[in-house]
């Protein structure tokens, strides 16, 4: 069992190894929804909430499966789990908030394609944290992952206004704009305790 | 026979838009090499392609293993095409790439230690790779099965080609080698930020950049020519 103190994992997760920029998972709605920041926030709450989720059943589902020896349906198990959970947010999203559903459009249900939530459970997997860890690792996870898209939407919100040339606009400027994001989440790669 | 009305030979049956079936072209294979490529035209699966390009052999690996997922689920898809439930043909998509992620991730673990450890997580996470439930979605779950084997391929060596592109280029700058082989003498400084994350985004973004102004030369180049034919 990791011996990691509550905080290090917590700033570890969300900073150091930010999930995004660092270990370059959930490229995709980092992409595709940081256009506006509202929506961009939006997204990442519901990213956040669903990594909690599927954290903490995670947890409960390897235990069960060491227990029964059954290791190798850990990766059918996990991505059902996620899948389960964000059927939930959906349907949560839909009745409570039809505009926000809209919004987040074909990206709600791509939260299921996500690898930060899978790329989550199995990092919490291999590093064999304890229950509370595994839930600190995940909100962690999900603070990196809204801080992260809040950056960049407020960056790509900038741009709009700016005269950039046609060849470079578009997916060609936001990954440019990623990787100076990227390079100045490096500077915090000395508070690191380790890899993942 | 005589009486028949004269048959034109080049029409094809009337094409149901809701149960195509595509007959087997050259272009079922090339179309995913180049016209309709994963990365570079769909934007599709970034997590790989940034994350395990930081060196060629990294990105060869990736590629194959993604190549062999493809191949496999498409076919399984296609072959189950008639008896996977429309309601939850998505969780069985997911559930038959899950199992053979699992057999790749076994398979890699037994034959190279080595790109096992330096793939990491990666391997499985080829689970929630946007091509994969793309082109079952999209393809194998409407099509025979030889469609779908040779355009899952092209597909798949599409992606490959993509990672070798993102991942040479990351290593010669990075790193001064390609394939574990010196390629400059002693006097070369490694670029080191390219095989860090940072890297992985402005190489990509190079690659882009290099597509976006190429296509925008070309249509440049049919607008005069349109506009000399227009002038006489």
């Amino acid at each position: 069992m990791a011996n990691e103190s509550l905080p290090l994992i917590f700033l570890n997760a969300a900073v150091v190894n930010n999930f995004v920029l660092a270990l370059f998972l959930g490229i995709c709605p980092f992409l595709g929804t940081s256009a506006k920041k509202e929506t961009a926030w939006n997204m990442g709450l519901a990213t956040t909430f669903v990594m909690v989720v599927s954290s903490v059943s995670a947890y409960g589902i390897n235990w069960l499966l060491v227990e029964l020896q059954l290791e190798f349906l850990r990766l059918i198990c996990y991505i059902a789990i996620i899948a389960s959970a964000v059927q939930l947010v959906e349907m949560f999203v839909k009745k409570y908030s039809p505009a926000l559903f809209r919004s987040l459009g074909i990206f709600l249900p791509l939260i299921t394609t996500n690898c930060a939530i899978l790329g989550l459970a199995l990092f919490q997997t291999a590093k064999e944290y304890d229950f509370i860890q595994s839930l600190v690792y995940s909100l962690g996870a999900g603070a990196g992952f809204i801080l992260a898209l809040m950056l960049m939407a407020g960056l790509r919100e900038r741009l709009e206004l700016a005269r950039v040339p046609t060849v470079s606009q578009g997916a060609a400027m936001s990954l440019m704009l990623a990787g100076l994001l990227s390079l100045a989440f490096m500077g915090f790669a000395g508070l690191g305790a380790s890899h993942g | 026979m005589t009486d028949s009305p004269p048959k034109t030979p080049s029409a094809p049956a009337p094409a149901d838009p809701f149960n195509r079936q595509e007959t087997l072209t050259a272009d079922t294979f090339l179309r995913g090499l180049w016209q309709e490529n994963p990365v570079f035209v769909m934007l599709l699966g970034m997590c790989p392609v940034l994350a395990v390009t930081n060196s060629a052999i990294n990105a060869i690996g990736m590629g194959l293993a993604t190549t062999f997922v493809l191949l496999g689920s498409g076919a399984l898809v296609s072959l189950l095409r008639h008896w996977i439930p429309k309601q939850v043909r998505i969780a069985s998509y997911i559930v038959i790439i899950a199992t053979f992620v699992t057999v790749v991730d076994y398979a890699i673990h037994a034959i190279s230690l080595e790109l096992y450890a330096s793939l990491g997580a990666f391997i499985q996470l080829i689970v929630v790779n946007c091509i994969i439930l793309g082109r079952a979605e999209a393809y194998a779950s409407k099509q025979r099965l030889l469609p779908t084997l040779v355009n899952g391929l092209g597909m798949g060596l599409g992606f490959t080609l993509a990672l070798l592109s993102l991942g040479s280029v990351r290593e010669i700058l990075g790193n001064g080698t390609l394939l574990g082989h010196a390629l400059f003498g002693e006097g070369f400084q490694p670029w080191l930020v390219m095989v860090l994350p940072p890297g992985g985004f402005f190489v990509l973004g190079a690659w882009l950049l290099l597509f976006a102004w190429l296509k925008q030369r070309r249509e440049r180049r049919i607008l005069e020519q349109a506009g000399v034919a227009a002038h006489g």
